[in-house]
């Protein structure tokens, strides 16, 4: 076993109740918040992980007040460095299971820099992105992945800068497992969770969530049941890129390079574009593609394996221990050139 | 120009005693001036006497050759007595370029040792440093110092003339004829210097055997060269008996706190991202892994300390080393670690700023920012070491107190403790206080601010605890349960609970030794890398009669508990820093008393000579 594995002792038997903390929620009445906090909670006992071995890391914003609400440890921590903070922990912790909760402001705004280098390290922990294309906390100015031109408090003739796209980020950092999820959608998001949590490595996850007061329906187009039917492209292992309505399925394809949607019932069965987790630079094409013109991804993108940063640093200190010994400080202060005085 | 000593064979040539000596060696920053200072170092240890270093180097990597700003110096004090600093006026100087000559002749005392490479004086060099004509042929330079151009370019070609290197690989050993020579002038052992090349060469034989040749070449002409009539010798020092080893600061740092993990029995993780002078703690923490040391390069300053504080939060010792610049961005990360009241320590070794200033120079400017330099109530601890073998101590201690009082240590290092080094008496580890850490795992009664009444620390419970499950954060808490709490009273109460924390930690304070009379004319006040200045300064004026004492201080938050009586024992208070005034209006504004700042802060050392002017000046009589 690898030194990073969480939950080597039996967990109990433990259901969604275990996991609500006794402080009061205080998210606005409708959130997509509750949502989230109820679907972790419901899958925390599915992990098979001792409670006291889990830990919720969180930095600021309505999404980062998600710790005080898990009946698990957890650290309600600074603006945009739960990832560093995580990654220390995991450097002393290895075998504690750790979550970062972080907002679309918290983790690429303030945090873009620990999310980058949490991700292309590799360390094993999961990431739950609560992406609302709005700072909530801060009652409602846009954020780095609001759309162009958006009218907010801070901007009110729209937004000059274009926003970023939490996935292509993740995945052109170098992440190794990525995937996308939505508020809405409990028994998804139950999968994703399981999925991410199961992960060896960082496992990113991107969930589309409603702030009902500073930006309703900002993800209408995958809420909205006859536009999630038109648009939702639910990502399977192995099976074709097919969406749309069942009696107009469309499939989205390659044309050489480039993207492409067409009719399900026109193309060759064989030039399908089949679903790949392994595939990064497939995952890499996909992550950019949204409503209107192409189909929304939801699910996992990518899932492949990496060497895992805590992983290394501790085997480079077994390594030592086992070669030399554990370090003895009377032993190592007389090492090297002394002189005696007497 | 150019000329060479013949030698002279057989000349008897006399030997006198001197207290102690200054010397500089200064090159192009490719000519290896540091280790060459760096070995005399190691043969004046082993010769047994007390010294004291001053590394001096360009920003640069690699400056242009020749240049005035390309010149790297090493200057060390060593002396029969205690020798506490560096030394302010050069005995003796070795000048192997123009630029080096130009920039270091204005420390050198009249009547001093001067030593040339005269090769090095062409043209190009002296155009470079700015000379019109060579300055070795002004008449006026030989009648001021006791000049010796010696061509040691020359002579080190002709050592190894017949070894298979190309001429750039044998004018590269010429800082071992340097060596060889000022080892012969003050009567220095080559052994040490013999033997390290053996070591540092051993795959390389050719180089090995050329290094050897030329030191011994240097030494051999000194000792045949008709122009030095004399040498000198340092008698050894009266230290205290027992092992010693050479230590700087930085280094010194990095082994107290293996010393911490190994007698907490707990892991270290270090985080930080490079920057001089800090680096090398990180540098030398990286080797010993044995010590389960977790050097995490961060990405940068803030992802450094937090993640030290995210492996505080796990039951791990988190350490964070920065500069200035460095801990500016940090203060966010240490206020959490303030209100989430976890052990913390914080290294910043200082250097010449504001913003980039001047990363390679020493300056004491901080201790305002260690002390208030966070938004909001944000009380730590800050200690200060002495001298480069005090920073073992201060390591261990900063890991020490932080661990007890759940609280963040500030050290405040400098540039000059970091490079400079000084003979360390080995401590026997088994002398340390004990780092005894218990971890909350009784379930019973447990709160998360739930606090210990000698310490008002609240528990330290490691994730992984079962049933302790518990949240904190840095929204402000109510005491003893933790829960968010907007309350005012709340707020203001936990307020004064961290600050009288903080202030707790002077129970551990020992009582504050006074070098000299215990009430007198004048208290002459330092903190940090001053100590030595101070002292030499303080002890010159007690051997002229002078009714002064002085007093370091090591803790600077929270201030030893009986330094108000002590200040108050003298008629006059002196408080030099190099910075313009910060210790002193700690000092005035805690305890009222009209101290006055001594302030110099030129990237340097204070120069002991100036304090000891200041001292007689506040003192009212003239030198
Ligand atoms: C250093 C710092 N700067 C600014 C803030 C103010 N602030 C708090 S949360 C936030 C934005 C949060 O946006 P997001 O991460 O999207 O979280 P949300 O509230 O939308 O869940 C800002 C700017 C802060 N707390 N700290
Ligand atoms: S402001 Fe928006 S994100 Fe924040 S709690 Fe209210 S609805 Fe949720
Ligand atoms: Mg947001």
């Amino acid at each position: 076993m690898s030194p990073s594995e969480a939950g080597a002792k039996e967990a109990p038997k433990y259901t969604k109740k275990d996991f609500e903390s006794d402080q009061d929620v205080r998210w606005c009445p409708g959130c997509g918040d509750y949502a989230i906090l109820s679907a972790v909670q419901k899958t925390m006992p599915d992990l098979g992980i001792p409670k006291e071995n889990i830990v919720f890391i969180s930095g600021i914003g309505c999404s980062s007040r998600f710790p005080y609400y898990m009946n698990t440890y957890g650290f309600h921590t600074i603006h945009g460095r739960a990832p560093a903070i995580a990654t220390g922990l995991r450097v002393a912790r290895p075998e504690l299971k750790i979550f970062v909760v972080t907002g679309d402001g918290d983790g690429l705004s303030i945090g873009g820099n620990h999310m980058l280098h949490v991700l292309r390290r590799n360390v094993n922990l999961t990431i739950l992105l609560f992406n609302n294309r709005i700072y909530g906390l801060t009652k409602g100015q846009y954020s780095p992945t609001s759309e162009l031109g958006k009218v907010t408090k801070s901007t009110p003739v729209g937004s000059a800068d274009r926003p970023v796209n939490p996935l292509s980020f993740a995945l052109g950092c170098g992440a190794t497992f990525v995937a996308r999820t939505v508020d809405r959608n409990i028994p998804h998001m139950d999968e994703m969770l399981k999925r991410a949590a199961a992960h060896k490595g960082t496992g990113f996850v991107e969930i589309l969530q409603n702030c009902n007061v500073y930006n309703d329906l900002a993800w209408n187009v995958i809420y909205d049941r006859e536009s999630k039917v038109q648009h939702e492209l639910r990502l399977e292992h192995g099976k074709p890129l097919l969406f749309g309505p069942p009696d107009d399925r469309r499939a989205l394809i390659m044309q050489g390079v480039t993207p492409k949607v067409v009719r399900a019932k026109d193309v060759p069965e064989s030039t399908l574009w089949i679903h790949d987790e392994t595939n990064v630079n497939a995952a890499k094409l996909l992550a950019d593609l949204f409503a209107p013109d192409f189909p929304i991804p939801v699910g996992v993108l990518t899932a492949v394996e990496a060497p895992v940063y805590e992983d290394l640093i501790l085997q480079q200190e077994q390594k030592a221990i086992s070669e030399r010994g554990p370090g003895d400080i009377a032993k190592l202060l007389t090492s090297g050139d002394t002189w005696k005085i007497s | 120009m150019g000329q060479i000593a013949t030698p002279a064979t057989g000349a008897e040539k006399t030997r006198t005693a001197l207290d102690r000596a200054v010397i500089r060696f200064a090159g192009d920053s490719g000519d290896g001036m540091q280790l060459t200072g760096e070995q005399f170092t190691t043969e004046s240890a082993w010769a047994g006497n007390d010294l004291a270093t001053l590394p001096n180097f360009p920003a640069e990597i690699r400056a242009p050759a020749g240049t005035l700003f390309g010149v790297s110096s090493f200057q060390l004090q060593f002396g029969s007595q205690r020798v506490y600093t560096p030394g302010d006026r050069l005995d003796c100087l070795v000048a192997m370029n123009p630029a080096a000559l130009k920039v270091h002749l204005r420390d050198l005392k009249t009547g001093g040792l001067l030593i040339v490479n005269t090769p090095a004086f062409d043209k190009r060099n002296l155009d470079k440093a700015g000379y019109a004509t060579n300055p070795l042929d002004d008449p006026t330079l030989a009648e001021r110092y006791r000049l010796h151009k010696v061509d040691m370019t020359g002579l080190t070609h002709e050592a190894i003339k017949d070894l298979p290197l190309n001429t750039k690989e044998k004018d590269r050993t010429k800082n071992f004829f340097a060596l060889g020579l000022v080892s012969w002038i003050y009567t220095r052992p080559l052994e040490p210097t013999l033997d390290w090349i053996t070591k540092r060469f051993a795959k390389n034989k050719d180089i090995a055997e050329a290094n050897t040749r030329v030191l011994k070449a240097g030494h051999a002409f000194g000792e045949t060269a008709e122009i030095f009539g004399e040498h000198y010798a340092v008698e050894p020092a009266e230290m205290t008996p027992g092992l010693y080893r050479a230590m700087t600061g930085n280094r010194a740092l990095a082994w107290g706190l293996l010393a911490a993990a190994q007698r907490s029995k707990l892991p270290v993780v270090y985080g930080a991202y490079p920057i001089t002078p800090a680096s090398d703690i990180l540098h030398e923490l990286a080797l010993h892994k044995r010590f389960r040391v977790r050097t995490i390069q961060a990405e940068d300053e803030i992802a450094a300390v937090t993640a030290a504080i995210g492996a505080s939060f796990g039951g791990a010792i988190g350490v964070t080393a920065s500069s200035g610049p460095g801990i500016a961005l940090k203060s966010e990360g240490i206020g959490l670690a303030v209100t989430a009241e976890l052990p913390l320590v914080v290294l910043n070794i200082q250097r010449a700023g504001p913003s980039t200033g001047m990363p390679t120079k020493t300056e004491q400017a901080d201790l305002m920012q260690a002390l208030y330099g966070r938004n909001s109530e944000a009380p730590v601890v800050v200690l200060a070491p002495a001298t480069p073998g005090d920073c073992f101590y201060i390591a261990y201690e900063a890991v020490r107190l932080a661990a007890k009082y759940m609280v963040p240590v500030l050290v405040l290092s400098d540039g000059f403790l970091a490079n400079g080094s000084e003979p360390w008496l080995i401590p026997d580890v088994t002398t340390l206080p004990p780092i005894e850490i218990q971890f909350r795992t009784e379930r019973e009664g447990f709160f998360p601010y739930l606090r210990d009444s000698a310490t008002l620390a609240r528990p330290w419970v490691r994730p992984g605890t079962p049933g302790l499950e518990h949240r904190i954060g840095g929204i402000e808490k109510q005491d003893v349960t933790g829960n968010i709490s907007y309350d005012p009273d709340n707020h203001d109460h936990m307020v004064r609970t961290r600050a009288e924390k903080v202030r707790r930690v002077a129970q551990e304070i020992p009582p504050t030794s006074i070098n000299g009379p215990a009430t007198g004319d004048l208290l002459v006040v330092g903190w940090g890398g001053t100590y030595g200045s101070i002292t030499a300064a303080v002890e010159q004026a007690q051997t002229a009669g002078k009714s002064v004492a002085s007093i370091h201080l090591r803790h600077l938050n929270p201030l030893p508990p009986d330094l108000g009586h002590i200040l108050r024992e003298y008629r006059k208070v002196l408080v030099p820093e190099i910075n313009s005034g910060q210790l002193v209006r700690v000092l005035r504004a805690e305890y009222l008393v009209d101290a006055v700042g001594f302030n110099r802060v030129r990237g340097l050392p204070l120069p002991s000579e100036e304090i000891y002017e200041a001292i007689n000046q506040l003192l009212g009589s003239t030198p």
